[in-house]
């Protein structure tokens, strides 16, 4: 069991997006995440001042399928159609800390005591990576929740912050309800039927050609991000090695050159450290910035998505609407159909452009944060290792 | 085993005052501009300080060891390098970026204060002036006394030939003071087999003595085969280099040794003209397979032969030498492991760089769009930095471990010339005890004509006893003496080599946080 306390970490890393939680009447957090076996358990705290709730300030916990299920509800209702959907958090993946603790497992009777405590100093690390961004992803989902003005009325949201049982009966029953129709329909036909309407709206066609590049261009970007990362964490990890193949010569020997190369040994270790630092703020800054942004463009693609389906059983029901008259029979019916297709497109084209408006202003904002906070960070990093080095250069030096 | 001295490229002298300078020169007389150029290089190191600054972008590329390299690219007096030679540098220069392999060996020859070499290495752009002012410190110091000098580079790494038949050839220069050498400076044009081949020949010589012998760089067939195919891309040319570099080292550690400087092979290889092919180094020739053959027997031998020592230096000192060369075994693997996680890092970044800038393409909003493409920038800049990097790298830690590796192996080899003087000292011992015995035998059966021939025999097994004994004793106390000097040039070697390394990662780190520092800017502008 694992658990971390976001309170404590120096560098606390907020939202990917901005502008959550600057309104105080609802304000959500997750300071603690726990890990069980296969299960994360996260605390919400949640501070309102909101009277739709029962107390002002509370905590509760979930698990990763309790925000799917928010998710997949909200997602359901028809009425959120023209809103972007806040995409689910993924599930959290602790594959690598567990073969890591797998291998550390079996190889301790192999290892020396020094090589085990950094395999488990490593394999710690590793785990609070993999905490930092679930949690962070997580809370952000929420959050985008809490600052929309209609998200936060809703009453499955509120279910979710309040109910002080276990969700889990719930979350069956509300499956049978829905039926998952939306899930259902096959994806990957959006982009076909999204780009296959003919689009009269100048706006909406702009965000479509938008919205469809952009979308491959940062899936791209994101999957590089993920294999630099990677080369970072194999580099940061070489270094560790080649510290402790240099403190086990060093361990043989009684000379000036123990001396150098204990210290070359320890400045190794140090900017392992570092290194991985770099890594892992560079992951949670960039690529997963990316990623979130990927999943993002992916909800803003589902309601153009899904404002083509309206418009597509608009124009079917003017078809049925001329067919109706043509035979005489059920006009009304068909009629008010019409109306009715034409009403839910209107609504969808009027809220989407407002949710694709704010979108863009959102998705620069947080680009601007997170590059700002990589880049900062970086700077810290690099000045951080300059210095390590330069007094190891000295102490060598005046050996 | 051997010093480096880096420098920055002194300017460019007066071409015509540097001619006059020049007296005879035994040797080479069409190389004339070269040996030109080459007191422009050492006279440049010797007497002008090092300016920090002096070393302009275009002194990235082999700014240290590229002395010569550089001054070929662009010394205005060098006319007489081909054309080949020329591209065969640029190609070089331009494929392999950076960086700081050591230039020169600098050793000092007399003197039991002999200090240790210079490990200075200038990075481009970083400078510590304390630093630069130890270097001249020291320089000043060493040339005030009374020592001799002796300094060796291996440059200008020209392909000689066409197809399969085609060679590199490489300068070797020397410099020194020493009174043993009649000319100052000269240089010679020695190809691969000719330093094999004088491998051979000291080691036939001064191994049965118990010295410790450089091992030369290994063969490369496929490396070899490339570079003959006249490929002319950036692994072929890695590889030159680091053959070159390979070379220079180990001709600085064979000068290096006090003994072997005295060879007179050693002496030939430096100052003759042209040697004699060398052609017992070839793999497949019937030398060749005579050492294969030896080699096999004499690790049989080695496991045989079990000495009694009344010194347990020799036993635990074998035992140690055996666990290092197998630990750095291991450490030599990380850091090829580093090498090759650091290029996938370079190309991975690469990759990314374009990726963000076709992102910042299609972003609408100009601001971010422009940052975007900044850090596309910017992740490009980073590639060449971790270019470079990679060939710090290797050139510098990996290179020097596989070369211990190698020197392990050689003071192994030591060791076991011990024992093969032993063990022929046992075998003469037994055979003397056996004349012996049979001198009695005869004496018992009364058999006197043939009793003259075994006291001939006795007295001259008996003197063979002794001379054992004596080359015993002296092998002993060589192998004693040479491992001490082993262990010292070891820790000078190291310390020196690992302050470059980490120089080169300072350098890295300083450019890094200039890339990021400038780029901040321009992310916070988006609006």
């Amino acid at each position: 069991m694992t658990s971390i306390s976001e309170d404590s970490d120096k560098e606390k890393v907020r939202s990917v997006s901005v502008d959550l939680n600057n309104d105080a009447s609802l304000v959500i957090d997750i300071p603690d995440a726990l890990c069980e076996r296969d299960k994360v358990k996260f605390t919400i705290h949640i501070k309102t001042t909101l009277s739709s709730f029962q107390k002002s300030e509370f905590s509760v916990p979930r698990q990763h399928e309790d925000f799917i299920w928010l998710h997949d509800t909200i997602v359901e209702t028809e009425e959120y159609a023209g809103l972007i959907i806040p995409p689910a958090p993924p599930k959290p993946d602790f594959e690598g800390p567990r073969e890591k603790m797998h291998k550390l497992g079996e190889g301790e009777s192999s290892m020396t005591k020094e090589e085990y405590a950094k395999m488990k100093q490593e394999l710690e690390a590793e785990y609070l990576a993999v905490f930092k961004k679930t949690v962070q992803v997580h809370e952000v989902f929420l959050q985008r929740l809490s600052s929309h003005p209609m998200f936060r009325k809703d009453r499955n949201f509120q279910i979710f912050l309040e109910y002080d049982q276990d969700l889990t009966v719930r979350r069956k029953n509300a499956k049978e309800m829905f039926g998952g129709f939306f899930k259902n329909m096959v994806k990957s036909a959006d982009e076909v039927l999204i780009s296959g309407v003919k689009e009269v709206d100048e706006f909406f066609e702009q965000e479509k050609i938008f919205l469809l590049d952009y979308s491959s261009k940062i899936k791209d970007a994101t999957a590089k991000a993920e294999k630099m990362t990677r080369s970072h964490k194999n580099v940061a990890d070489d270094y560790n090695h080649i510290s402790g193949a240099m403190n086990s010569i060093a361990a043989d020997n009684n000379t000036a050159f123990k001396k150098h190369l204990e210290k070359c040994a320890e400045v190794f270790e140090k900017l392992r450290k570092l290194e991985d630092r770099v890594a892992s703020d560079q992951e949670l800054k960039l690529t997963e910035l990316l990623r979130y942004y990927t999943r993002d463009i992916q909800a803003a693609k589902d309601l153009l998505y899904r404002r083509a389906r309206a418009l597509a059983d608009y124009e079917n029901s003017n078809k049925t609407l001329d067919k109706a008259r043509l035979k005489g029979k059920d006009i009304a019916q068909a009629e008010e159909n019409q109306k009715q297709c034409l009403r839910k497109f209107d609504k969808l084209s009027e809220s989407g452009k407002k949710e694709l408006t704010s979108f863009k202003a959102r998705r620069v904002v947080a680009f601007r944060k997170n590059l700002i906070e990589m880049t900062e960070l970086e700077i810290k990093h690099a000045k951080n290792s300059m210095s390590l080095l330069q007094g190891s250069i000295e102490i060598l030096n005046s050996n | 085993m051997s010093g480096s001295f880096g420098r920055n490229p002194p300017p460019l002298p007066d071409s015509e005052d540097q001619e006059a300078e020049f007296d005879t020169r035994v040797l080479d007389s069409d190389e004339e501009e070269e040996d030109e150029e080459g007191e422009d290089i050492f006279t440049g190191a010797r007497s002008k300080p090092i300016t920090p600054t002096s070393a302009p972008d275009e002194g990235d590329i082999f700014s240290e060891e590229g002395s010569y390299i550089r001054r070929d690219v662009h010394h205005a007096t060098n006319g007489l390098h081909s054309d080949e030679e020329l591209d065969l540098f640029t190609e070089a220069t331009v494929e392999l970026t950076l960086t700081s392999t050591t230039s020169q060996g600098r050793r000092e020859i007399t003197g039991p204060t002999a200090s240790a070499c210079n490990t200075t290495h200038v990075p481009n752009s970083i400078l510590k002036p304390s630093v630069v002012t130890k270097t001249m410190e020291e320089l000043e110091e060493e040339e005030s006394g009374d020592k001799f000098e002796l300094n060796i580079a291996v440059t200008n790494p020209e392909k000689i030939g066409d197809g399969m038949n085609a060679y590199m050839s490489y300068k070797v220069s020397t410099r020194t003071t020493l009174p043993m050498f009649p000319n100052k400076m000269f240089s010679v044009r020695r190809r691969f087999s000719d330093f094999l081949g004088l491998y051979e020949k000291i080691s036939a010589k001064h191994s049965l003595l118990g010295c410790i012998i450089p091992p030369p760089p290994q063969k490369s067939v496929v490396g070899m085969t490339k570079v003959k195919v006249g490929k002319e891309d950036s692994s072929s040319a890695e590889f030159v280099e680091k053959r070159r570099a390979a070379l220079e080292r180990y001709l600085q550690r064979v000068v290096a040794h006090p003994s072997l400087l005295q060879d007179p092979d050693v002496r030939e290889f430096l100052e003759r003209d042209e040697l004699p092919r060398a052609v017992n180094t070839q793999t497949l020739s019937g030398p060749g397979l005579l050492k294969m053959i030896n080699r096999a027997s004499d690790a049989v031998n080695k496991m045989t032969i079990k000495m009694n020592e009344s010194d347990n230096w020799f036993e635990s000192k074998l035992q140690e030498v055996e666990n290092e060369e197998q630990l750095l075994r291991r450490l030599h693997a990380a850091v090829d492991s580093l090498v090759n996680h650091r290029k996938e890092l370079c190309i991975n970044t690469a990759v990314f760089s374009k990726s963000v800038a076709m992102l910042g393409s299609v972003e609408e909003n100009s601001a971010l769009s422009r940052a975007l493409s900044q850090l596309a920038e910017v992740e490009d800049k980073m590639e060449q930095l971790h270019q470079q990097q990679t060939f710090s790298d290797f050139f510098i830690l990996a290179e020097l471990l596989a070369d211990y590796v190698r020197l392990l192996g050689a003071v192994r080899c030591c060791f076991e010339q011990r024992m093969k003087v032993w063990q022929r000292l046992q075998e003469a011992q037994s055979t003397l005890q056996k004349k012996r015995e049979a001198e009695a035998k005869l004496l018992w059966a009364n058999k006197p004509e043939k009793l003259q021939q075994a006291k001939d025999d006795i007295n001259e097994w008996e003197s063979k006893v002794s001379q054992y004994e004596r080359d015993f004793e002296r092998v002993t106390c060589t192998v004693r003496k040479e491992v001490l000097r082993f262990e010292k040039e070891r820790a000078r070697d190291f310390k020196h080599y690992i302050v470059k390394y980490l120089e080169s990662l300072l350098h890295t780190q300083h450019r890094l946080v200039k890339y990021w520092e400038d780029f901040l800017p321009e992310v916070k502008a988006i609006a």
